[in-house]
């Protein structure tokens, strides 16, 4: 009789849950999906990514929506997890039918579910950096349905790599951290360096919840290089600065990636951050391009826009969100909401003023930019300035 | 406890059997066919785990291990080599199977927490395998390109198909199961949860039904893996983490540590919890998430399988 | 360039390594209060690691309360903590098992990192270091002053510690319902209430290594959970339920860090670091400085 009763209780909960869910959503013209990691270690990405995103579509459905519809954005949080990256694609795809898809944040959850909008035939636009995102290796060419705002690790290594033999930099040592992100810049670090003629002498690790790293310093230390460069994201970055500057390591270069890019890490770095390099997209540095740089105007408003919102700094990664919305909104206004239209049309694209650059689509290109949506920065002063 | 009844188990396979009939009809709930497939991947971990920690009593926080090891080697042998999907799968539950001796046979010598930390340590030491090895895993980006499965020309393609052969594994393992805790071995595990010592006294080789039931239970949690690995398409290594490992040991104690039931209803709630339902709490989930584990912890000692027993009982007092 | 010789180099991991160890041993003397006069784990250790940290922060750097106030005033509220915990979620457990009080503190160190969240936001957060952060030079030896604080709170914990296990009489209650908690009701001890003062020093203990530990490391909602992993390796190591072993164990465990990562691949240096305790483990079951008998009789 238990057992039966054990059945009973799982079938009232099944009950329950279907009265739940039969309420169901209110019809919205255009549906948009999301997926970012929100919460989790790489909130960081996912948060500003969120709030970006919503308040774009915020503005556009304000100012009367696209030809009177409005738009509906539909958000999840991935929290970092491949599983559930995968379910809520599938969520997006299968049951909320959405017309084109945003995110996820990173690299490997994208990896994770490019099959599926190829099988949909729906476009999604990716908010994570790899190259591997928009090239499939078996064919040599983008995947039909992805695309992508942010720029190629490949671009902010090269661009690192240029100013190093600018300044007379040849032997360096690198430092990541094991995360997809760390993983995926070390990768292009080693992969571009023997172009630019760079000997590479150290290659270090730490963990994303590292206290501190100044072991791995000190080896570096006594090799001596003219450079470190450290690609990491989150706190560990700031704490691998302290180090270098704590181990009186000053006269070593230091470079950082872009995942640097916003003012809260120079606050956190209490100083140490003075004298560091590293390569930014426009939008995180409105305030100091020259007025007549085409990214001027967009990358004001969204700091404007944000930071009144929002109280807190832009982020290169609320950045990519918004390329990412305004590239579908753009496509929802010219083509309406055919998803192949909405491909084609983004596949196009020419001259899309973004945060993160200025974007030519084309069918070999799902990224459309160049290694000059880099622009080298340099701390000075507890604030950016432009190099040269 | 010791009998399972034919009953509940026929109920459980028919609604099993047409809840995808009638849920793929839902539109709500459409999407909950995919969501027991995952649940079902979780109830083959949990599983062996209720073998290993409900009955032997023996504790396991790397148990997610194995789930990795399973998924990893079904992933790297079909990207790399090209190999027969269910050769890999064979290969990875032999490899589990091997890892499980090797590993428990002096572990499982160890007493109550240290044996966790043990354990925890190796699940660990595994997962950073599986992030450094980029030339075979991919690194922390993850595994791409994985098969999905075919038989005789039928590709397990759709949800809905690979919901039945998910859970048709599921009912195996759980017949397994029911049958080893009636045999001998049931008894002798059991013996040696209640008392380690008299059931040496007994004459019950302790170590050997311990590491039997381990390499049981890898075995299980390492075809979930690879299940899971076919059906993702795409594996990283973050699945298999020490976090996981501690959600399964939450699963198994939300739904009642002592019996496959339990395991079974803890894995498929906190899938359904943690996929979907606390998607509604927004930024508040994990505290709501920890306030239902506490509540269930403090109020349903027996985990909710033992729920209806404590009905019942009230009833009649 | 000046040149690093290696034995300066090996120093130098030293004192990371001892750095980093202070804190794991910090947090594995705290596992091994609330341990040895309740059997259980307490995996949310790590949150008070956390909490301390974070709410040092809000007292100190945003409301400006002076460093010494902020401090006795962040420990204070972290014990309170503490005493919550016990009281709301591992007294009230009805049937209580070693497992299900384990899982209680899981469910606990999720809501505490929750609601930090809520709180605090998912940013990370600097502190002033005690003393500046100009590091003191010893021949080619760099040290940072945060790290002597450290190390330095580490002794004075344990100094403390051994004072009031051995002095006091509270203390000295307390050790007895360790020792055998049946016999510690029978002279009239009240078990429950040193349960709970167990649980208050070792939030206060946990809060003393956020404090010191923030201005190295920076500190977010998101840190417990490791940082309670690390200080139960440590307290495994050693010996659980030892104090010399919680120290030895954290000591050890961030020297092998250290040189792990400076000297071998350094991806892997947490796994050295397990493997270790892994080889220890099986060939001493209950750790370097745990009785084999404490180990049986404290079986789950």
């Amino acid at each position: 009789m238990n057992r039966f009763g054990r059945y009973l209780a799982m079938l009232l909960l099944v009950c329950v849950v279907v009265l739940v869910w039969g309420l169901g959503t209110a019809p919205a013209d255009y549906k948009v999906g999301a997926i970012f990691s929100v919460t989790g270690p790489a909130s960081f990405l996912g948060d500003p990514e969120k709030k970006t995103a919503e308040m774009v579509v915020a503005q556009v459905n304000a100012a009367g929506g696209i030809d009177g519809k409005k738009i509906q954005l539909i958000v999840y949080d991935d929290e970092g997890d491949a599983t559930k990256a995968n379910l809520y694609a599938r969520r997006l795809l299968t049951q909320d039918r959405v017309t084109a898809v945003i995110g996820p944040s990173q690299s490997g959850l994208t990896m994770a579910i490019i099959p599926l909008f190829e099988q949909f035939k729906t476009p999604l636009i990716s908010c994570a950096a790899s190259h591997k995102i928009v090239y499939n290796e078996k064919t040599g060419k983008p995947y039909h349905w992805v695309f992508k705002t942010p720029q190629s690790d490949s671009m902010a290594v090269e661009a690192i790599y240029a100013q190093m033999g600018k300044m007379g930099i040849q032997r360096i040592a690198i430092m990541s951290v094991t995360s997809g992100y760390g993983a995926s810049g070390r990768e292009e670090l080693l992969r571009i360096a023997p172009e630019y003629g760079i000997e590479i002498v150290a290659d270090e690790k730490y963990d994303p919840r590292d206290t501190d790293m100044t072991a791995q310093l000190t080896k570096i230390r006594a090799l001596a290089p003219q450079a470190i460069v450290n690609w990491s994201i989150g706190p560990t970055q700031v704490i691998v600065l302290r180090n270098w500057r704590e181990l009186g390591m000053e006269k070593i270069a230091f470079f950082q990636s872009h995942g640097f890019g916003s003012r809260q890490n120079i606050q956190l770095a209490a100083g140490a951050a003075e004298g560091v390099y590293l390569p930014l997209g426009a939008g995180n540095i409105a305030e100091i391009l020259p007025d007549d740089h085409p990214q001027k105007e967009v990358t004001m408003t969204y700091l404007a826009e944000y930071t009144a919102k929002f109280n807190e700094p832009v982020s290169a990664f609320g950045g990519y969100s918004w390329d990412a919305m305004h590239l579908v909104i753009d496509a929802l206004r010219a083509v309406g909401d055919d998803k192949a239209k909405i491909r084609d049309h983004i596949e196009n694209r020419k001259n899309f003023v973004g945060q993160q650059g200025v974007y030519n689509f084309s069918a070999d290109d799902h990224n459309g930019l160049t290694k000059d949506a880099f622009l080298m920065v340099v701390v000075k002063d507890g604030d950016w300035t432009l190099v040269e | 406890m010791l009998r399972i009844h034919k009953p509940p188990m026929a109920v459980g396979a028919v609604a099993i059997a047409v809840l995808p009939l009638i849920m793929g009809r839902v539109p709500a709930l459409e999407h909950y066919p995919l969501l027991m497939v995952f649940a079902g991947i979780y109830c083959l971990l949990t599983i062996g785990l209720s073998l290993l920690m409900g009955y032997a009593g023996q504790i396991s926080l790397g148990h997610a291990a194995f789930y990795g090891i399973g998924a990893y080697t079904s992933g790297v042998l079909t990207v790399h080599f090209g190999l027969n999907p269910w050769l890999c799968i064979l290969a990875g539950a032999l490899l589990a199977a091997l890892v499980a001796l090797a590993i428990g046979t002096p572990a499982l010598k160890l007493q109550g927490h240290y044996l966790a930390m043990a354990t925890l340590a190796f699940g660990i030491i595994v997962n950073i395998v599986f992030r450094e090895e980029v030339r075979w895993t991919g690194g922390p980006d993850g595994l791409i390109g994985i098969p999905m499965l075919s038989l005789f020309g039928f590709h397990f393609d759709a949800i809905v198909k690979y919901y039945y052969l998910v859970w048709a594994v599921v009912a195996g393992a759980f017949v397994f199961s029911a049958n080893l805790l009636q045999s001998p071995v049931g008894r002798a595990l059991r013996a040696i949860h209640t008392s380690e010592a008299a059931a040496g006294a007994m004459g019950i080789p302790i170590a050997r039904y311990k590491v039997t039931v381990f390499v049981i239970a890898a075995v299980m949690a390492a075809l979930g893996g690879s299940l899971y690995a076919h059906f993702m398409n795409f594996i990283n290594p973050g699945t298999f983490d020490l976090f996981f490992s501690i959600q399964l040991i939450l699963m198994i104690a939300l739904g009642g540590m002592h019996s496959i039931w339990g395991a079974m209803v803890g894995a498929i709630l906190i899938a359904f919890l943690s996929f979907e339902w606390l998607h509604h709490f927004g930024e508040w989930e994990i505290v709501v998430y920890g306030l239902v584990l506490l509540v269930v912890t403090i109020f349903f000692p027996k985990g909710l399988a033992g729920l209806p027993k404590m009905v019942t009982e009230r009833i009649r007092r | 360039m000046e040149s690093f010789t290696l034995t300066q180099q090996l120093l130098q991991f030293m004192v990371t390594g001892l750095t980093i160890g202070s804190i794991y041993a910090m947090v594995a003397i705290g596992f091994n209060i609330i341990y040895n006069v309740t059997e259980v784990l307490n995996l949310a250790q790590g949150e008070f690691v956390m909490l301390g940290g974070l709410i040092m922060v809000s007292l100190h750097v945003a409301l400006g309360l002076p460093l010494v106030a902020a401090f006795a005033a962040t420990v204070a509220t972290v014990t309170v903590v503490g005493m919550l915990l016990d009281r709301l979620a591992i007294r009230p457990v009805r049937q209580p098992t070693v497992m299900s009080l384990i899982i209680a503190t899981v469910a606990a160190s999720m809501i505490f990192k929750g609601l930090a969240m809520l709180i605090w936001g998912k940013n990370p957060y600097d502190l002033p270091a005690f003393s500046g952060r100009e590091p003191i030079l010893l021949g080619g030896l760099v040290i940072q002053s945060q790290y002597l604080w450290v190390i330095g709170f580490m002794v004075l914990v344990t100094v403390l510690l051994a004072l009031f296990f051995n002095r006091t009489i509270l203390g000295k209650a307390m050790r007895a319902c360790s020792d055998n908690g049946a016999a510690a009701r029978l002279v009239g001890i009240n078990t429950q209430q040193m349960v709970l003062l167990a649980f208050a020093v070792s939030a206060a203990i946990g809060a003393v290594a956020g404090i010191t530990l923030t201005p190295i490391a920076l500190m977010d909602y998101d840190r417990g959970a490791m940082l309670a992993i690390k200080g139960f390796a440590a307290a495994i190591l050693g010996g659980l339920g030892s104090f010399p072993g919680a120290i030895l164990g954290g000591i050890i465990l961030g020297l092998i860090e250290s040189y792990g990562a400076g000297l071998l691949l350094s991806g892997y240096k947490d796994a050295y670091a397990l493997i270790v305790l892994l080889l220890v483990l099986f060939l001493r079951p209950s750790g370097i400085l745990g009785g084999m008998a404490a180990a049986r009789s404290k079986r789950v």
